[in-house]
C-alpha cells in the first residue's frame, strides 16, 4: 500500500499520486429509497506517476480505466480518496480543493485527449477556434499570439503548413488529421500531464502507427507525462514504460510493460493475454478458458473480484476481501492469494 | 487444394452514384471460396471491403450500381437477379453476420421470434418445428435456451453477437460472410466466439468470408487472405504465405505497422499520408502516392499481376523473392 503522508523528498520527480481513489455510481437516486445500490466503477486505486513517463491503464470495457483518468484530471469527482498533483512550487496539491487561480493553473497543466475524433469537436467551429478555445478560456494572449501560439502547437502535431489547416473545420479533416487536432487542443497549454483515452482505437492501422509515434516524439520532446487508457495491450506494448491491469474497479497487476506483458503474475492478466490473437499464422496460442463474462461491479461481495471466472480460485479468495495489491518480486505488483 | 468452389466472383464491379461523383467502391474484384474454406479480407476503412459484401448479397442502397462481373454461387449467377429470384438464395444459401450486432437486433421483439422469422421466410411449413431449431441453434453458438424468449437489451455484447450467428446458421447456408462480426467485443470474449465460429465452420463443412480491419484476428481464422485497398484486390493468396512473404508494398507496410503483443518487439513503421479519396483515386496503382517504392510506371498504368505458386499481388515493384 501506498502511504498518504508524509511524501519524503526523494519522490521530486513525482507528478501524480493517486491514493486509494474510489467512485461509486447509485443506481437509485430516489429520497425513498434507503439502501440505494451503488456500481463500484473505481473501488480504491492507488499509484505514482513520475515526470515523463506513460503509465497504461489496460483493461475491458467498463473496468473504470476512463473513469480513473477523468478523476486524475477532475472531470469527475472521486467518491473516496485523493489525486495529488504537483504544484508549480513542485509540492503535490489535493486537486479537489483548489479553487480560482490554482484551479486555473492545474486545468492548464492536466490535459485529456478523447478516444472519438468525430464527437470530441464541435463542427462548426474553426481549427483555430478549437484549438484557441483553452487559451480563450484562460485569457491568454491577444488574437495575434494565440494565432502563433496555435500554428506553433498545429506544426508540432505534424499538421503542416499550418496556415492551410487554421480556417478549416473538422469535417474537412480526415480521422488521423482531427486526432491531431485533439491532441493539439491538449497540447497548447503546455501541459505536463496528459490523460489519453484510447486516442487511437478509432483509427486506421497506418494512420494509428503514425499518432502512436507522434504522442511517443512528444512525450520526450516536451516532457510530458500520459496515463494511456487502452484496451489493446499491443498498443500499450508500444507506448507505455508501465501498465496496469485494471478489473472491475480494481488494478490487479502493475509493473513494467514488457515484464507484465512476457510474464504475467495474475491469472486475469494472463488470461486477457492468451485471448489477444497473434499477427502470425504459424503461431499458436493456448487460450486460458475463464469462465463467463465481465459483470457490473453493483455492490460487489467482499471477495475477490475476480473470483467467479478466477481458473485457479479456492475458499481464501472466496472467504476473504479483495486482496491488496502487493509486491510479488521485483518491483512487480498483483492482487491475488494465490499468486 | 481441392477445388470445389462454393462462389466465384469475377471481375466484379460495383460504385455509388453520389452527388459528388461516382464512387468506385468496388472495382474488378475477383476471387473464389472453397467449399469449408475461410477467406480473409482485410483492408483500412473506406477500401471496399463491406461494400463487397453488401454486393454479394445484393443488399445494396438505391444509388448502388453494380456496373459488370459475375457472382457464382453454387454455378448460379447472383448478377441478373431480380429480387424475387434472389430471395430464396439470400440467407438459405449465403447469409451474413453484420458488423454492429447492437443495432441488428430489433429491440421490440424477442430474439427466439427474430429467428422463426428469418426461417419461416424460408420453410413457410415449419410451424412448430422452427422453435425446436431455435433451440438446436442456440446450444451450437453456446447460448442458453432460456434466453430464446428474452429480448436483446437483456443479452450482453458478445450475446447478441452469438443471437446473429445463430440467425446466420438458421438455414444451413454453404456460405457466411462476417463483417467484422467481433470488433466491437472485448478480447476474452471475441477469443470465445472466433473458436466457436471456427469449430461450427468445420462441423458444417461451410465456407465463411471474413472481413476485418484487425491483420491478427485474419490471421488466426482464415486459410485464405486478400488485401484491399481502393475497392481492389492488391494482394491475394493462403495466409500463411503472404504473411510470412508478402509480395505487395501496402501488405508489408501494414504488417509492419501491426503491433502485436507477442514475440519480438519490432519497431513500428508509419505509412505515410491517407487512404485515397475514392471519388478520385490516383491514377495507375492507387498506392502510388503512399508508396516508397512507386516509379513512372505506377502512377501512369495500372499494376500487372505478379504470381508466385498460389499468391499473387497487383504491383510493378514487388518485394524480392
Amino acid at each position: 500500500m501506498i502511504d498518504t503522508q508524509p511524501i519524503p523528498a526523494t519522490t521530486s520527480r513525482l507528478l501524480l499520486r493517486a491514493v486509494d481513489l474510489s467512485k461509486r455510481f447509485p443506481l437509485s437516486s430516489g429520497w425513498w429509497d434507503r439502501n440505494p445500490s451503488f456500481v463500484h466503477a473505481v473501488d480504491g486505486v492507488s499509484f505514482d506517476l513520475m515526470a515523463g513517463e506513460t503509465l497504461g491503464i489496460v483493461g475491458e470495457s467498463g473496468c473504470g480505466k476512463t473513469t480513473t483518468g477523468r478523476m486524475l484530471v477532475r472531470l469527475a469527482e472521486p467518491t473516496d480518496g485523493q489525486v495529488l498533483f504537483q504544484n508549480q512550487s513542485g509540492d503535490l496539491e489535493d486537486i479537489a480543493h483548489l479553487k480560482g487561480q490554482p484551479l486555473k493553473d492545474f486545468r492548464r497543466r492536466a490535459q485529456m485527449v478523447f478516444q472519438d475524433p468525430y464527437e470530441s469537436m464541435n463542427p462548426r467551429r474553426t481549427i483555430f477556434d478549437t484549438v484557441a478555445e483553452p487559451l480563450q478560456v484562460q485569457k491568454i494572449g491577444d488574437h495575434t499570439e494565440r494565432l502563433e501560439r496555435v500554428s506553433e502547437t498545429l506544426g508540432l502535431v505534424g499538421l503542416t503548413p499550418p496556415s492551410s489547416f487554421l480556417f478549416r473545420f473538422p469535417h474537412e479533416l480526415s480521422g488521423g488529421q482531427r486526432q491531431r487536432v485533439a491532441i493539439a487542443r491538449a497540447l497548447v497549454m503546455n501541459p505536463s500531464f496528459v490523460v489519453a483515452d484510447e486516442p487511437t482505437s478509432m483509427l486506421d492501422i497506418s494512420i494509428r502507427t503514425g499518432i502512436m509515434q507522434l504522442m511517443g516524439e512528444l512525450a520526450d520532446r516536451l516532457g510530458i507525462s500520459y496515463l494511456y487508457i487502452t484496451h489493446d495491450l499491443a498498443v500499450a506494448r508500444y507506448m507505455c514504460s508501465r501498465i496496469a491491469v485494471m478489473y472491475l474497479g480494481k488494478i490487479v497487476e502493475m509493473g513494467e510493460t514488457e515484464e507484465v506483458l512476457q510474464n504475467p503474475v495474475h491469472p486475469y492478466t494472463k488470461a486477457l493475454l492468451s485471448a489477444v490473437p497473434v499477427p502470425d499464422p504459424e503461431s499458436t496460442r493456448d487460450p486460458i478458458d475463464i469462465k463467463g463474462s465481465v459483470s457490473v461491479p453493483v455492490d460487489p461481495l467482499p471477495r475477490c473480484r475476480f473470483y467467479d471466472r478466477c481458473p485457479i480460485a479456492d475458499n481464501t479468495c472466496r472467504d476473504n476481501d479483495h486482496p491488496p495489491l502487493e509486491d510479488k518480486g521485483s518491483g512487480r505488483l498483483a492482487a491475488c492469494y494465490k499468486a | 487444394m481441392t477445388t470445389d468452389p462454393v462462389l466465384v466472383v469475377d471481375d466484379l464491379k460495383m460504385h455509388y452514384m453520389t452527388q459528388a461523383g461516382v464512387v468506385r467502391a468496388v472495382d474488378g474484384v475477383s476471387f473464389s471460396v472453397e467449399r469449408g474454406q475461410s477467406l480473409g479480407l482485410v483492408g483500412e476503412s473506406g477500401c471496399g471491403k463491406s461494400s463487397i459484401a453488401m454486393t454479394l448479397l445484393k443488399l445494396l442502397p438505391d444509388n448502388a450500381r453494380l456496373v459488370s462481373g459475375s457472382i457464382a454461387l453454387n454455378g448460379v449467377d447472383l448478377v441478373p437477379l431480380s429480387e424475387d429470384e434472389m430471395r430464396p438464395h439470400r440467407w438459405d444459401r449465403i447469409s451474413m453476420v453484420f458488423q454492429a450486432a447492437m443495432n441488428s437486433l430489433d429491440p421490440v421483439y424477442r430474439v427466439g421470434d427474430q429467428i422463426v422469422e428469418a426461417l419461416e421466410a424460408h420453410y413457410p411449413a415449419a410451424g412448430r418445428d422452427s422453435m425446436e431449431r431455435v433451440r438446436e441453434l442456440f446450444d451450437l453458438v453456446s447460448l442458453d435456451p432460456s434466453y430464446i424468449l428474452r429480448y436483446p437489451h437483456e443479452y450482453s455484447g458478445g450475446m447478441r453477437q452469438r443471437a446473429i450467428i445463430a440467425m446466420a446458421l438458421a438455414c444451413e447456408p454453404d456460405i457466411i460472410i462476417a463483417d467484422e462480426p467481433t470488433t466491437a467485443l472485448d478480447v476474452i470474449v471475441q477469443d470465445h466466439i472466433l473458436r466457436e465460429m471456427q469449430t461450427i465452420q468445420r462441423s458444417l463443412d461451410m465456407s465463411m468470408i471474413y472481413i476485418s480491419h484487425d491483420m491478427a484476428v485474419i490471421a488466426e481464422v482464415c486459410d485464405v487472405v486478400g488485401v484491399m485497398y481502393a475497392g481492389k484486390l492488391v494482394e491475394f493468396g493462403p495466409t500463411t504465405d503472404v504473411y510470412a512473404n508478402p509480395i505487395h508494398p501496402y501488405t508489408r507496410a501494414l504488417m509492419s505497422a501491426f503491433p502485436s503483443v507477442r514475440g519480438e518487439k519490432h519497431d513500428l513503421v508509419t505509412l505515410p499520408g491517407e487512404p485515397p479519396n475514392l471519388l478520385d483515386p490516383p491514377s495507375g496503382c492507387a498506392f502510388n502516392p503512399r508508396c516508397a517504392y512507386a516509379t513512372d510506371e505506377c502512377r501512369t498504368s495500372a499494376p500487372p499481376i505478379v504470381k508466385r505458386g498460389d499468391q499473387w499481388a497487383a504491383c510493378w515493384n514487388p518485394s524480392e523473392e
